[in-house]
């Protein structure tokens, strides 16, 4: 039952999350918040490694540091 | 235990810089212990912006971070120095109060942070498409006052805050000290970028050629960090720095990179528009959306925080630009020739 919430939020009077279970923030706009140390795994085959405490991962596509958010996804005037 | 002071006092602190007026003159008598505090009215009439009054503030709020050398310690406490501190504080913060245009909301002044402008014309910029190393060693230079605290006045806020704005304010806190490894301290990263650039790197070197709206950038921070009365301003203040700094640091990046100044000059802008797009995030959302949950009616301290800093930057970085746009230093006195670096 993957969207049980109960699989999703800890039991009340638990301490911390499950171990297994990482929350990802997804934003309508942009970037993903993951809790670090992540490993990420790109199309060519090489990783981009953080150990950042949260990273914030690129969505829009358009930073110069991919996978991590520059802020290049901001509206300009 | 006063046959013992000199033995107190750290030899390892910054000297004392020279007075720029009657009243910095006055509280430097005071630290080096040779006269009584200046009066509360060289306060009340003094430039709130100016170079005598930034000064005097600067090195009161000095006593809470390392002190001077060969000044007593127990000064940072001393009921006349406070007296006199407090005085420069109601005139700096009511010039503020006076003078800065404040967001209706935090969203409105978000909103407006995080819009970036195709062509700015502020220091980084030009920095980026056409500063000299020798304007970006007086960039360095002049910032060191401030990144060689970078996030130690934020710590102050911690006890005053709680449940999510603590928390994340702790997590954003721990990166910005390095994730517990001492070479990871972004102050200590800023101090490998000043050797790239043959500055001296000892914390509190270039006061001395500091001018005023410099040093007012880092009075705001240690005035909304020592007053709780102040935590709404200090985060909201914190949230700004931390929206704007991304780009600011792509621009710097790029300079350092243009300019040949050296690896770890490049490394301190590179690793601030990674880091910094993350604190945005987490500033924006749990410190400032956790503080509002709890005390909503501190909102309007938030938006004062985040506007204020963007004027006292905006104020910094014209002083920057009318220098170098006329051919002169922006520093109070020239640097010396660069020093050569061991390690």
């Amino acid at each position: 039952m993957p969207n049980d919430p109960s699989e999703r939020t800890p039991a009340p009077g638990t301490s911390q999350r499950p171990a297994e279970a990482r929350r990802v923030v997804v934003p309508r706009r942009g970037p993903m918040l993951v809790d670090g140390p992540v490993e990420v795994e790109l199309e060519d085959g090489t990783v981009a490694s953080s150990d950042r405490f949260r990273v914030a991962l690129c969505t829009c596509r358009l930073s110069e540091r991919y996978p991590w958010c520059d802020t290049s996804h901001r509206r300009r005037r | 235990m006063s046959h013992d002071r000199d033995a107190l006092h750290d030899r390892h602190s910054p000297a004392l810089p020279s007075s720029r007026g009657p009243l910095s003159a006055g509280v430097l008598a005071l630290l080096r212990g040779e006269g009584p505090p200046p009066g509360a009215e060289l306060a009340a009439e003094a430039d709130p912006y100016g170079d005598d009054l930034q000064l005097a503030l600067y090195c009161c709020y000095e006593l809470h971070y390392r002190g001077f050398a060969g000044v007593d310690p127990a000064l940072e406490w001393d009921p006349a120095l406070l007296t006199v501190r407090r005085a420069m504080e109601n005139r700096f913060l009511g010039a503020l109060r006076q003078d800065v245009e404040v967001h209706r909301d935090v969203r409105s002044a978000v909103k407006e942070l995080e819009t970036e402008p195709v062509e700015g014309s502020g220091a980084s910029w030009f920095l980026r498409d056409e500063g000299e190393l020798r304007h970006l060693r007086e960039y360095a230079a002049m910032r060191s006052v401030y990144h060689l605290k970078e996030a130690d006045p934020h710590a102050w806020v911690l006890p005053r805050l709680w449940g999510r704005a603590k928390a994340a304010m702790v997590s954003v806190e721990f990166d910005e000290f390095g994730g517990g490894r001492a070479e990871r301290v972004h102050a200590k990263l800023f101090a490998d970028l000043m050797a790239d650039l043959g500055l001296e790197t000892a914390y509190g070197v270039y006061l001395e050629h500091s001018p005023a709206p410099a040093l007012a950038v880092v009075n705001l921070m240690s005035l909304l960090g020592l007053h709780r009365a102040l935590r709404g301003a200090l985060v909201g203040h914190f949230a700004a720095v931390e929206i704007t700094s991304s780009p600011g640091s792509r621009r710097l990046a790029e300079a350092m990179r243009r300019t040949g100044a050296g690896p770890a000059a490049e490394f301190f802008y590179d690793e601030h528009v990674e880091a910094d797009a993350v604190h945005e995030q987490v500033v924006r959302h749990e410190v400032i959306g956790g503080l509002l949950e709890e005390e909503p009616y501190l909102e309007d301290d938030v938006v004062f925080g985040m506007d204020a800093t963007v004027f006292l930057e905006d104020r910094l970085g014209d002083h920057v630009m009318a220098c170098w746009q006329a051919g002169r230093p922006a520093l109070r006195s020239p640097l010396p020739e660069p020093v050569a670096v061991s390690a």
